[in-house]
């Protein structure tokens, strides 16, 4: 009953969103205001059903409801609540509604933060609306047609069987609801390009509604890549925490565009400098989004992240991926030559600045396309069979990126429209001979020597200094840190953020110290000034699994400091072997321990890692989460402000 | 009779590469532990290989991080090569004649490979005088404009 229940409410989001597209469109090219009222009506209602098939699904995997295909597949009884509830959309079906359900959320809040009255934002708003409907047409005839969540199994199996192990981790609650945040947060900004072209008006009203949606997906895409990079990092076991794998890769490049695209928001908005290209930039950032959804979701790729896919589900995505990169680029081409040029600035400014940001951004991302694609064009064209793995990306979006930092502390001390490069270079000469210092420091101490790992060192503490260098200056003295603004310490935190990402990722990219050896009961292993000693291992029964936990004590000169307890798990329902490694964290340092294989004798195979400055990672992505949202807040805030404002004065103008 | 052993178990489970072969975790009976080479430079050298050759059962992972038992079979199969006074080159070119280029994480530079390593460069090129131009034509309107207001 539920099932069917889940179905119909998808159907009717259906006939909503066709609603809120017709409306959306047909409204605002008659301006009339109750048939656009209609379509921010029809938005909410499609969001409103599309959470019900949600919830109904939820509710399926919940009370282990087998007759329906989908649970049947990637439940069992025996799954601890919580992964029951975050597998709905850890397998292809679910994970499409999720998919949706955020759609339809940022299509509502469109409906209710954007103007209502007769002023021209409302018909931009309803355009954006009727895009928006698109875009949730395609997607929910997919589901419908292609990926129904909702389908029976007849005769229902006794037990279900069970969620890739792997999956079973909390990282799965998290890491891919802000993903999807992120890429479909995307479409918020397609959505107000597109209405901006459809109307052919050039000016930056729509990237002044459409910047908020962008920042908020910017970080929602920065944290949640951030988690599965985490989530990487302490189940493979390994020690790794970027693979560049494919659809790591699909991931990053929306970032980058996004990053790009909230670079030259701010040059449109501020200045009016490049309209055109913030409207193809804002085009670009959510076709990617497509493209990673098409090679995560079409089985092109194989890949941990690569759910069960069929051929035909492909096909379909391709097509929604092919109509809605093209067809806002035909409009693009046709009404761009007409749009009025961006405001003038000279060479030196932050203009030019942003113009380089969005060039190495861009590139980044064209790069890791073709990295990742190459293998599947070559393979189909000559069958000839390739890898490209890390050691590509290391040589030709690595470099790149060192030249974006090095550029970084620049941008937002450098003046719009004329800047003068002497005086800036001079603002961070702290910063300068800090980052220097930094690299002397790598140079002598951190082993082993490599150009990128004493250059990234460099880098990071650039980039750090950097943006307090410019927060001083907005500021003028540590006193009036108070004073700066919302978009002040955003600017400042973002970039510092990233410069402590590069420095985790040298440390634990570079620097890290690896010892596999064979311990028996009872003796120890040597790591980087740590004694790692084996007490025991004992089997352990968790709720769907049973495990060989071991009891290590970590000594440091002969001191001992603390006990960890690495697992390795053995999943029965799904037959899967994991490992669950112990990470003890001083912050500056991990100490990452994995049990691998059991020897005859009761002697295991450890795998120990130190990996210096390994937190850094995410603690910098944090960092950035907090600017983005510092960012979002302060433009709601000040939205609020200008509102009252408005208000206030029509108070006045009554009165008088 | 080492070597000969391993090479068995390589030919052995090099048929289904290829196909899709997601759950190396499945493999109950597993060892991964390969025993380091005494000479911490020699070792050096086959970590540093690790990391460029591929496990060609898996999803895409190195040698250098996998569970497969192939791995770990590669693994042991680079330092008896290295031990046995192989250049690195020797040691890629062993795995590139049984795997194919397929094996190695770095594709080398080849007719087929030309757009992925010189694609970027033009690229990067391209952009730059698009902006460089771009960034002419808008301090040449700045010329002319009259000089307005701040932003």
């Amino acid at each position: 009953m539920t099932g069917e229940l889940g179905q119909l409410a998808l159907c009717l989001a259906l006939a909503l969103a066709l609603m809120q597209a017709f409306a959306g469109f047909y409204g605002a090219s008659n301006g009339n205001l109750r048939v656009m009222a209609m379509g921010r009506g029809a938005s909410l209602g499609s969001f409103v059903f599309v959470g019900l098939a949600f919830f109904t699904l939820m509710f399926a995997y919940i009370a282990s409801d087998f007759s329906v295909l989908a649970v049947a597949e990637n439940s069992h009884t025996a799954k601890p609540l919580i992964y029951k509830i975050s597998g709905v959309w850890g397998n292809h079906e679910g994970s499409m509604v999720l998919w949706i359900l955020i759609l339809g959320a940022y299509s509502a809040a469109i409906a209710m933060t954007q103007p209502t009255g007769a002023e021209y934002g409302t018909r931009l708003a309803s355009r954006a609306l009727g895009v928006q409907g698109l875009i949730a047409i395609a997607f929910l005839l997919f589901i419908l047609l292609t990926s129904d969540p909702f389908e029976r199994y007849f005769p229902p199996p006794f037990e279900g069987s069970g969620l890739n192990p792997l999956l079973q981790d909390p990282g799965l609650a998290f890491h891919p609801p802000l993903l999807y945040v992120g890429y479909v947060g995307l479409s918020a900004a397609f959505s107000f390009a597109a209405a901006a072209l459809l109307d052919s008006r050039n000016d930056a009203m729509w990237v002044r509604a459409a910047r908020p949606f962008a920042l908020v997906a910017w970080t929602a895409l920065t944290l949640g890549i951030a988690a599965g990079s985490w989530w990487a990092y302490y189940t493979l076991g390994w020690g790794g925490f970027w693979f560049w794998d494919p659809v790591e890769n699909a991931s990053l490049m929306p970032w980058m565009i996004a990053t790009a695209l909230i670079h030259s928001m701010m040059a449109t908005e501020r200045t009016g400098a490049f309209k055109s290209w913030t409207l193809l930039l804002a085009i670009t950032a959510f076709s990617f989004s497509l493209i990673g959804t098409f090679l995560v979701r079409s089985g092109v790729l194989n890949s941990v992240h690569a759910f069960a896919n069929d051929p035909e589900r492909g096909l379909f995505i391709l097509m929604i991926l092919v109509v809605a990169i093209t067809l806002p680029l035909i409009l693009f081409a046709w009404r761009a030559p007409k749009l009025t040029p961006g405001a003038p600035f000279d060479v030196v400014s932050r203009e030019t600045g942003i113009l380089i940001n969005n060039l190495i951004l861009t590139a980044s991302a064209a790069i890791i396309l073709t990295g990742t694609l190459y293998p599947l064009v070559l393979d189909a064209l000559t069958g000839a069979k390739i890898s490209v793995g890390p050691p590509y990306y290391a040589s030709t979006v690595v470099p790149l990126l060192a030249v974006l930092a090095m550029a970084m502390p620049l941008g937002p001390i450098i003046l719009w429209k004329r800047g003068n490069l002497l005086p800036t270079l001079y603002a961070l000469r702290y910063a300068g001979a800090a980052g220097l210092v930094a690299l002397l420091a790598a140079l002598a101490i951190a082993r082993p020597v490599t150009v990128l790992g004493v250059l990234a060192a460099g880098l990071g503490v650039w980039l750090i200094f950097g943006a307090a260098t410019e927060l001083l200056r907005r500021s003028g003295s540590f006193r009036r840190l108070g004073r700066v603004g919302a978009a002040g310490w955003s600017v400042t935190l973002a970039h510092a953020g990233l410069g402590v990402v590069a420095l985790g990722c040298v440390g634990a990219g570079v620097w890290r110290t690896e010892v596999i050896e064979v311990v028996a009961p009872g003796s120890s292993m040597a790591i980087a000034g740590y004694e790692l000693r084996l007490d025991s291992t004992q089997q352990v029964q968790g709720p769907n699994y049973t495990a060989d936990r071991a009891t290590i004590t970590v000594l440091s000169g002969g001191r001992e400091i603390t006990k960890i307890y690495p697992e390795k798990r053995n999943y029965q329902a799904e037959q899967m072997v994991t490992t669950w490694s112990s990470i003890r964290t001083t912050i500056v340092s991990d100490l990452y321990v994995t049990l691998a294989d059991p020897r005859d004798g009761g002697g295991w195979v450890v795998r120990a890692y130190v990996n210096p400055l390994a937190p850094f990672i995410w603690i910098g992505a944090i960092i950035m989460g907090i600017a983005g949202f510092i960012a979002v807040g302060g433009r709601i805030a000040a939205h609020a402000r200008a509102k009252r404002t408005a208000a206030a004065e029509a108070v006045a103008e009554a009165a008088e | 009779m080492r070597l000969a052993e391993s090479l068995l178990a390589l030919f052995l489970l090099a048929a289904p590469v290829g196909t899709v072969l997601g759950a190396e975790t499945q493999q109950a009976p597993q060892d991964t532990y390969v025993q380091p080479l005494a000479d911490p430079v020699l070792e050096e050298r086959a970590k540093a290989l690790q990391r460029e050759l591929r496990c060609v059962v898996c999803q895409g992972q190195s040698i250098d991080e996998s569970n497969a038992p192939l791995a770990a079979d590669m693994r042991r199969l680079i330092r008896e090569q290295i031990q046995a006074g192989k250049s690195d080159d020797d040691v890629k070119g062993f795995f590139v004649a049984r795997y194919g280029i397929f094996v190695l994480m770095n594709p080398p530079v080849a007719t087929d490979t030309y757009f992925l390593w010189f694609g970027p460069v033009l690229l990067v090129l391209l952009g730059a005088g698009v902006i460089g131009v771009t960034i002419m034509r808008a301090r040449r309107r700045l010329a002319t404009e009259p000089a307005s207001e701040d932003p």
